[in-house]
């Protein structure tokens, strides 16, 4: 199994650390793991994407033209990405600030209502794991019990007591998220 | 899995110096590879193992540093970016010319001059055919993953130590920037005075507490007639590490008939090329040189007259492509494919450039 997806939104939106949660699950679980981010201007007060890759093989190139799944938190990366979506792969957007939705019909596309999830948790914070959790429901690639250890990993012991609370929210994103185009 | 982490290119090879026993890092930030000062400073090596972390205050100040400990038989090294290794090249050609052990680290970006932040291999000719004044080398060492970041710290203190000669690790943006799974290496302690003493006395200005002669480090000779004889003796050296250290992986190389030649990320990319490409049956293969000085010619020629065609495949406007050629010996077309800037070429655009030469084949 390797799994190549593309993580693109503003930053600040939790984009590269749900990269970084996503990667570390994937070391518990015995896979190996690339994350290559964007680090150029773009970053400071724009977009910011980030490239990560799970694999039972050796991962050859972390820079790739194509991907498994786009995960798409932003207009400009709809523009950028959604063409570079692998024939029957997924698109999983907030539908939040996207005035242009996917049109490709050769792809399974899903929606999740991130922004709204979180501010009905009354915590903007864990927009990226409504999101991770939304994407986990239709890509099981990690297993729950190492996506707690992944968290565990990510953030530092001072901010553990914080990981109940991602779970939660990782669990709404698999219960609210809509596959609006099935091709399977 | 104790040490297995998931970290940055920049972050491991910080983290292997400290683990080396490097003695001292003296350096000046600049993106894409400030991680490296930071997580040193973060780390406080100062409890760990003793280490010296010092910013300074420029790129100049901190090749001199360099200079200054390495001539006291000290374990150390500095890191830049593109612009802040041309800072450094004066100390470094006097380095190579005083015959000291030393690791410098470029993680290149785009140029010339300020240029971008973003990835680049532009700095190949700066890092293999000179760059600073004067017959030297450097040996020069290309890591393609972030485990490599952190395996050719030690790698290097070992060559710099055997040879007396400055090494230099050419990473790019990428390879420091992204985040890879890592087994760190088994910490090892640094030297204490009488170990340095006792392997080093020869050379290093180690205060001569045993009477010995003066040790002068220099790299001043105003006599023609003796600094020829220092020239005949570091050529001497060169070709001693040209027979004994270069390397390179062959990746596919046993049944293709075309051959991409790649170091850094763009042995990366291509790797990715060569899956794409043979499952539509092309038969490609991959030389990535680990040393780009000493270069892998021979393990180039040996395929020149074999394979239809060569590309090399670089993020610049086409420099090792001279190298290939070179060891090619005109024996089977060599084209180049880069791009610049800190731009990266996709997989995609590489295979297309590789179907396009075949075609004129």
């Amino acid at each position: 199994m390797t799994e190549e997806i593309i993580i693109a939104g503003f930053g600040g939106q939790g984009v590269l650390s749900m990269g970084k949660i996503l990667a570390y699950s994937g070391i518990m679980e015995g896979q190996e793991v690339s994350w290559m981010p964007s680090y150029g201007p773009e970053m400071r007060g724009g977009t910011a994407n980030v490239a990560v890759i799970l694999s039972d093989e050796r991962i050859n190139s972390p820079i790739l033209h194509e991907f498994d799944t786009a995960i798409v938190l932003n207009q400009q990366s709809m523009d950028k990405f959604e063409a570079t979506v692998k024939k029957g792969g997924l698109l999983l957007y907030d539908p939040n600030g996207i005035s242009h939705p996917p049109t490709r019909t050769d792809i399974n596309i899903a929606t999740i209502e991130g922004a709204k999830e979180a501010s009905d948790m009354n915590n903007r914070k864990v927009f990226n794991m409504i999101i991770m959790g939304a994407y986990l429901k239709l890509h099981p690639i990690v297993k729950m019990e190492n996506i707690h250890k992944g968290l565990e990993k990510s953030l530092p012991s001072r901010h553990h007591n914080l990981i109940p609370m991602n779970e939660q929210a990782i669990q709404v994103g698999m219960k609210k998220v809509n596959l609006i185009q099935n091709l399977n | 899995m104790e040490d297995v982490k998931l970290m940055k290119g920049n972050e491991a090879l910080a983290e292997a110096a400290i683990r080396a026993g490097v003695d001292a890092y003296f350096g000046y930030p600049i993106t894409p590879q400030s991680e490296v000062i930071e997580y040193l400073m973060a780390q406080r090596p100062e409890n760990r193992t003793g280490m010296v972390v010092l910013q300074a205050e420029s790129e100049v100040a901190a090749i001199n540093m360099v200079y200054g400990a390495a001539g006291a038989g000290k374990k150390v090294m500095t890191s830049s970016s593109s612009p802040g290794i041309s800072l450094k090249l004066e100390g470094i050609s006097y380095i190579a010319g005083a015959e000291l052990p030393c690791l410098i680290v470029n993680v290149m970006r785009g140029g010339p001059g300020l240029g971008t932040i973003q990835p680049s291999q532009a700095d190949y000719f700066q890092a293999v055919k000179g760059g600073g004044h004067g017959d030297y080398r450097l040996i020069v060492l290309a890591p393609s993953t972030v485990q490599e970041m952190a395996d050719f710290v030690d790698k290097s203190f070992k060559l710099a130590f055997k040879y007396r000669n400055p090494v230099m690790i050419l990473a790019d943006g990428a390879i420091g920037q992204m985040m890879e799974k890592v087994y760190l290496p088994d910490a090892k302690p640094r030297l204490t005075d009488d170990e340095l003493i006792e392997k080093y006395d020869s050379w290093a200005t180690t205060g001569r507490k045993n009477g010995r002669k003066q040790n002068i480090i220099t790299s001043l000779n105003l006599k023609s007639e003796k600094q020829e004889v220092h020239n005949l003796d570091l050529q001497a050296k060169y070709k001693r590490i040209e027979e004994n250290e270069t390397e390179s992986e062959e990746i596919h190389c046993e049944d293709a008939d075309y051959i991409m030649v790649a170091f850094g990320t763009s042995a990366r990319i291509c790797q990715k090329v060569i899956q794409i490409g043979r499952e539509k049956g092309m038969k490609l293969g991959l030389i990535r040189p680990i040393t780009l000085w000493p270069y892998p010619s021979k393990t180039i020629a040996k395929y020149a007259g074999k394979v239809k065609g060569f590309i090399s495949v670089e993020m610049n406007a086409g420099q090792m492509v001279e190298d290939v050629r070179l060891a090619v010996d005109g024996k089977t077309p060599v084209i180049h494919y880069g791009r610049m800037g800190g731009m990266i070429a996709t997989p995609g655009e590489v295979l297309t450039a590789v179907e396009n030469h075949l075609k004129t084949l």
